[in-house]
């Protein structure tokens, strides 16, 4: 996390302090004199917004295990008795289930901001699958945390996931019983998953501190995808981007609060709030709504096994975008190609989600089937080729001569820049 | 361990012995420790001693299937009528996902057990449902037949039958 000055305090305490622990020159570096790309736009505040609900989720989280029971027979009455009896209990677990919700929304725009501006490519690959990772331990999260109140959908939901590894050939089986602690999901297995629950989001937190380390070697991104050239296209964190990370934590706390206080249940389940059940299965079993394009690819593949693997293919394949994708220029904006195929596959995507909400019959199979395979597609021919065959915008010299100027891409020294940064065939 | 052993021709050394050693050692230490990491999650002496469930089946009447909990799964006991009963062993191997003759899947005829699991990802089919009258997932929209066995995906298998399944009387039945 190194920055632009070495930052030397002038009270003597201070400095004797840093001369032993340098941690406020640390902090000062990454957090206050860090020079940013001056032309970020408001998709880069996302990644400040995950910071808030990170540490939100554990806040909440943390005083709510004060007052749950992680027990069969106890956990729906505890979570009932968190609703209804201890002081602001409805509030704290509003915000924990309503935040899981919030900090997907946020994640999910931070990884499409990621794609759009091509923050993934050369030099940020190693920073880009520090995401993916984080993003697979989010998942295994909220899902064992959706599991913890013991409703219906919480019973059916685990035993549906945790059914996926029984489609692993021959050891399939004893790997569920092992992930069960028994013949079926029961006490053992609530157990574990509270466990894991709670201890999941420091590990994610730890991750987090390598993915700013590692964003802090070669710097943000920025929306023209080109390098930071000198120190006229910076600005430093502070005031500037606190300033503007600040904001957007504020904005992004307005509409969180709307869910919480006007409509708690709205991303949720009637059927949780009716006790698990091991002998009724729900007539509609459907996930979290953050869940549901992987859902639908999972029902698309008619094989088990074939489901199973699209499913957690569709994210392991994220990791090797950096690879995939093999034009040098960043921003979708100077790729005209790229931009719509990306924009197709954000339907795609979102196409996915709904089917996954709708019950598995006819014309919704189908649609799932055709969007399971455009996700696959886009991200293992489509990107792969387009470096190749598509012509790339000019891109300009630097990011002061792009902000500076009105019209893009009229001076010389742009068509010069552009020769050296494509690697595009045609061009 | 880059270490291990000098070029070929020279003889090992003692200290190429003792580093070896202790990277055994080593090895074994940790897999000694891992071990009881992993198995405290598999199902304990307790849970496998709670395995077996009796059930008085006197008051089942023929056409009806009775869900009980075995090992906190449910276990559907179907009285088979003669008409369900011909159907099933009428049905040729060849229209099966995964072949079974209804004769290896029960010891009377008339009673049909299977464990209520959903071989796709668990959930709990409903009874006298779907095209074959067995059992519909709701989930996922497998069908079973009258035997239990799977006619249509996306479940690969058919209902499990329990083992063993002991008939003690006429109206007594012991699972597991």
């Amino acid at each position: 996390m190194s920055g632009s000055t070495t930052f030397v305090p002038k009270n003597p305490v201070l400095k004797w302090f840093e001369s032993r622990l340098p941690i406020i020159g640390l902090v000062h570096s990454s957090f206050v004199a860090f020079p940013n790309p001056r032309n970020l736009n408001y998709f880069w505040t996302f990644g400040g917004i995950l910071a808030f609900m990170l540490v939100a989720q554990i806040v909440t989280g943390v005083v709510l295990a004060m007052h749950y029971t992680p027990e069969s027979t106890l956990a729906f009455a505890s979570v009932e008795h968190i609703m209804r009896d201890v002081n602001f209990g409805w509030l704290l677990r509003y915000m924990h289930a309503n935040g899981a919700s919030m900090f997907f929304i946020a994640v999910y725009i931070h990884i499409a901001r990621g794609l759009y501006y091509g923050s993934y490519k050369a030099p940020r690959e190693i920073l880009w699958i520090l995401g993916v990772i984080i993003f697979l331990l989010m998942m295994a999260t909220a899902f064992m945390g959706y599991v913890l109140p013991w409703g219906q959908m919480s019973f059916w939901g685990a035993k549906v996931i945790t059914s996926l590894f029984s489609a692993i050939p021959l050891v399939g089986d004893a790997i569920t019983v092992w992930l069960w602690g028994g013949y079926s999901v029961g006490n053992a297995t609530l157990n574990r998953f509270f466990a894991l629950h709670y201890l999941l989001p420091f590990m994610i937190a730890g991750l987090v501190v390598l993915h700013i380390w590692a964003l802090h070697v070669p710097g943000s991104n920025n929306p023209l995808g080109v390098e930071v050239k000198s120190k006229k296209d910076t600005l430093p964190f502070h005031p500037y981007f606190t300033v503007k990370d600040g904001l957007a934590v504020v904005c992004f706390m307005l509409f969180f609060s709307y869910f919480v206080f006007y409509v708690p249940n709205y991303l949720g389940h009637a059927d949780n709030y009716i006790e698990a059940n091991p002998l009724v299965t729900p007539a509609h079993i459907v996930p979290e709504w953050y869940f549901l394009p992987y859902y639908a690819m999972l029902r698309a593949v008619p094989n088990k096994l074939g489901g199973v693997c699209a499913l957690f293919g569709s994210i392991l394949l994220l990791a090797f975008l950096p690879w995939l994708d093999t034009s040098r220029i960043r921003s979708a904006n100077f790729r005209p190609v790229y931009r719509v195929f990306l924009w197709v596959w954000f339907a795609a995507v979102a196409g996915l989600g709904y089917c996954g909400s709708q019950e598995p019959v006819g014309g919704i199979v189908t649609a799932s089937q055709i969007l399971t395979f455009w996700y696959f597609f886009h991200l293992l021919v489509v990107l792969p080729l387009l470096g190749f065959f598509e012509t790339p915008l000019k891109l300009p010299a630097t990011i002061t001569d792009a902000v500076l100027s009105t019209t893009r891409g009229s001076s010389g020294a742009m068509v010069a820049a552009r020769t050296t940064a494509s690697p595009s065939v045609d061009g | 361990m880059a270490v291990a052993v000098a070029s070929p021709g020279t003889p090992p050394t003692r200290r190429d012995f003792l580093f070896i050693a202790t990277g055994a050692v080593g090895a074994v230490g940790i897999g000694s420790v891992v071990w009881p990491l992993i198995s405290q999650m598999s199902p304990d002496a307790s849970t496998l001693a709670l395995a077996s469930t009796e059930v008085d089946i006197s008051k089942i009447e023929p056409g009806a299937i009775v869900t009980i909990k075995w090992r906190g799964n449910p276990v559907f006991i179907r009285h088979r009528t003669p008409k369900e009963i011909k159907e099933a062993q009428d049905t040729p191997l060849s229209d099966l996902i995964d072949p079974a003759t209804d004769q290896s899947r029960v010891q009377k005829p008339e009673w049909l057990i299977v464990l209520g699991v959903c071989t796709h990802l668990g959930c709990v089919p409903l009874g006298h449902e779907g095209p074959y009258d067995g059992w519909l997932c709701p989930c996922h929209g497998s069908q079973y037949d009258v035997s239990g066995r799977v006619r249509h995906g996306p479940a690969p298998k058919n209902l499990l039958v329990p083992e063993p399944i002991v008939f003690l009387t006429d109206t007594k039945v012991k699972i597991g």
